[in-house]
């Protein structure tokens, strides 16, 4: 009779282990949702190891970002020329960044503006953090570049956040240019309501609701955290297929290689 | 040294000058190896393959990283954005770091579990915890680097420990810094440090490796080696089960690199440093928290600095404190028992240090801290003062070689 592999016997050490390792990211994942504040989980083009952003809303979130955020939120690690992995052709890029313009010394080494290239970043709405907060009563609207990535669960966040004004409670005291906001941590938030019913007009005639203005733009800016994940998780699925065949041909391998010692 | 045949002329030639071919061809092919290892004893390769990876991904980021408060979160972003594949080479390294802790952890539990750490191995145990300790400094200073919300402020908590010492305690935090706060001086010593110390950890595990070699590994049952049917030539036996291991490590790792890279992280760290603003939450990353919450179990600064450090120090003596020369737990039914209660303990310790500090998690922070000393301290002396242990196998090959029975495996073996 053939024994059991000797490594079987620690199926149970396995198991152990296996919960153990569990346990760990469980309590990760209990401090990532340390608040107590619950929003509704979107179910988003791009979220699972398949997802894809979707190029229509992201291009329609673009608008939104271009009307309504860019008044206040800079997003200064994108360029212009980025625009391209969301479905723009040159020509299209070259007059979205010549709407801005940007400092630049001419031969006489005066400072002189000039309209921004494709190459440049994404022109901020203010030259720097202080009078950001001189123009917001004190508060700092922050940078979206990596607003997705930088909140926990932050495709969901952002949208309940862009969607969750709503009349504060009668015993809430809201003060002067604060906002009663029900995702917010703390309940009161230095940004006006910015979507409303037909806030920006879509070019795809897409109706423009708050709900659709926010999943849109979240689209937008989840891309802008991470404008490198369709790519990744192409490659993840090949690397792991190929993986998986090198780790069945080495087993293979192994139990051919040991046989004679287990069979002795 | 193996009289080693090798056909090639130049190997030949050069091997006869330099033997270094002789010297492979006995530590990596002939080297002898217990026949009776376990899955648990995949992870020693693993962790040298977790710590090569790191050094090569290491050295590529550092071409493209700006070691500057001005800089540095930028540099890290250029290098997601516009490096080609530059977002691959981040996310290994980064969640890289935490697979590497995986496997050193299960790789310290194995030790603790099959008593590795006994005559004559505790030079090589005590290398092993010199290892953990220097991956933990660099793995902190690493931490800092892109220079994130966590890591300004997890750079300020932990470097402000020192300030407990008394009377030198603030002298030695600015020495540390280079300054009067975590600013660019800190920033660029942790650079050179995070550079400089993988190469110090690649020294010690060459020495791990020289003691390791000297009596060979241990075996799940514990036993010495008695002769060559004890044992396999490393090659092609263990070689191709570390491979198969490595496989299936590769694959959960390209999981988490591909599909979940920042599961194991924290989302303020994607917010640049902000001297000004401080976070709801400072958190270590995940492979530090049990420490952490021992840390802040103890009320008084110093004292949770002591135990913090404590708890990694008393690793270096266990091999004394340990008094059974039972080595594997298959034959000590107790110890058994409080291995998986300090397997438990640590997870809780884990979990306790990722809860904000106050009410229950309190108390149980100082229950599983208590328990953490109390296992080694005292339990490890005195439990073979009562633990009767059972009879251990006569040689490795016996319970191997009889197949099922387990009677023959178990045959009394006289005491010492």
């Amino acid at each position: 009779m053939k024994a059991k592999p000797y490594w079987f016997k620690n199926k149970r050490f396995i198991i152990q282990s296996c919960t153990i390792l569990s346990l760990f990211f469980s309590s990760q994942i209990c401090f990532a949702a340390g608040e107590k504040i619950t929003y509704p989980k979107l179910d988003w083009s791009f979220s699972g190891i398949t997802g894809t952003f979707d190029r229509a809303s992201q291009q329609r979130g673009l608008q939104v970002y271009k009307e309504v955020c860019a008044g206040c939120h800079g997003m200064r690690l994108l360029a212009y020329r980025n625009l391209k992995a969301i479905g723009y052709n040159d020509n299209e890029i070259k007059a979205f960044a010549s709407e801005n313009s940007v400092n630049t010394l001419n031969d006489d080494g005066e400072v002189v503006e000039r309209e921004a290239r494709p190459s440049d970043k994404f022109v901020s709405p203010y030259p720097n953090e202080q009078a950001a907060r001189v123009a917001n009563g004190g508060a700092y609207p922050p940078d979206l570049s990596l607003i997705v990535k930088a909140r926990s669960d932050g495709a969901n966040y952002l949208h309940a956040l862009l969607t969750g004004y709503v009349d504060a409670p009668t015993d809430q005291k809201v003060p002067d240019g604060m906002y009663y906001n029900k995702y917010y941590s703390g309940k009161l938030i230095g940004m006006p309501q910015p979507l409303y019913e037909d806030g920006v007009e879509y070019a795809d005639g897409t109706k423009a609701t708050p709900d659709q203005m926010a999943r849109d733009v979240t689209a937008f800016l989840a891309w802008a955290a991470e404008p490198e994940m369709e790519d990744r998780k192409k490659l993840g699925i090949s690397v792991i297929l190929f993986l998986l065949v090198l780790t069945i041909l080495s087993y293979l391998a192994m139990k051919q290689i040991w046989a004679p010692i287990k069979n002795r | 040294m193996s009289k080693a045949k090798f056909k090639n002329p130049v190997v030949k030639w050069i091997d006869h000058r330099l033997p270094i071919f002789s010297f492979m061809d006995h530590e990596l092919n002939h080297y002898p190896t217990p026949k009776n290892l376990n899955y648990f004893w995949n992870f020693g390769s693993l962790a040298g393959i977790a710590l090569v990876t790191m050094i090569i991904t290491g050295i590529v980021l550092s071409m493209n990283y700006t070691a500057h408060v001005d800089y540095a979160f930028d540099s890290v972003e250029r290098i997601m954005r516009d490096v080609n594949h530059g977002w691959l080479i981040r996310y290994i390294h980064m969640n890289g770091a935490s697979f590497f802790f995986i496997v050193v952890y299960i790789h310290i539990f194995r030790g603790l579990y099959y008593g590795s750490y006994k005559a004559p191995r505790e030079l090589l145990w005590i290398l092993g915890v010199l290892i953990l300790l220097l991956m933990m400094a660099t793995a902190f200073m690493g931490y800092v680097l892109p220079w994130g919300q966590m890591s300004f402020w997890g750079a300020t908590v932990i470097t402000n420990l020192f300030s407990a010492i008394p009377l030198v305690g603030e002298s030695i935090v600015t020495w540390l810094w280079g300054g009067f706060s975590v600013d660019n001086s800190t920033l660029n010593r942790f650079f050179s440090l995070h550079f400089v110390l993988p190469f110090v950890i690649v020294g010690v595990v060459i020495l791990h490796l020289v003691a390791l070699h000297r009596f060979g590994s241990n075996n799940p049952i514990g036993i010495d080696v008695k002769g060559t049917q004890d044992t396999l030539p490393f090659n092609p036996y263990y070689t191709i089960k570390d491979l198969f291991g490595l496989g299936v490590f590769l694959t959960i790792f390209a999981a988490a690199v591909f599909f979940f890279p920042n599961f194991m992280g924290h989302p303020d760290n994607y917010i640049e440093a902000n001297p000004m603003v401080t976070p709801a939450h400072i958190v270590p990353e995940w492979y530090f928290l049990p420490f952490y919450a021992i840390l802040r179990a103890i009320p008084d600064k110093l004292g949770g600095v002591l135990f913090m450090f404590g708890s990694i120090a008393v690793l270096f003596v266990i091999p004394w404190l340990d008094r059974s020369s039972v080595r594997s737990s298959q034959f000590r039914p107790i110890f058994k028992i409080f291995f998986w209660i300090l397997l438990a303990d640590c997870v809780l310790l884990g979990y306790l240090g990722a809860m904000p500090a106050e009410g229950i998690y309190v108390i149980l922070s100082r229950i599983a801290t208590a328990y953490y000393f109390f296992h080694f301290l005292i339990l490890f002396p005195l439990l073979p003062y009562i633990e009767k242990t059972k009879p251990l196998p006569i040689s490795i090959s016996e319970p191997v070689l009889s197949g099922s029975s387990p009677a023959s495996a178990f045959a009394f073996r006289e005491k010492k």
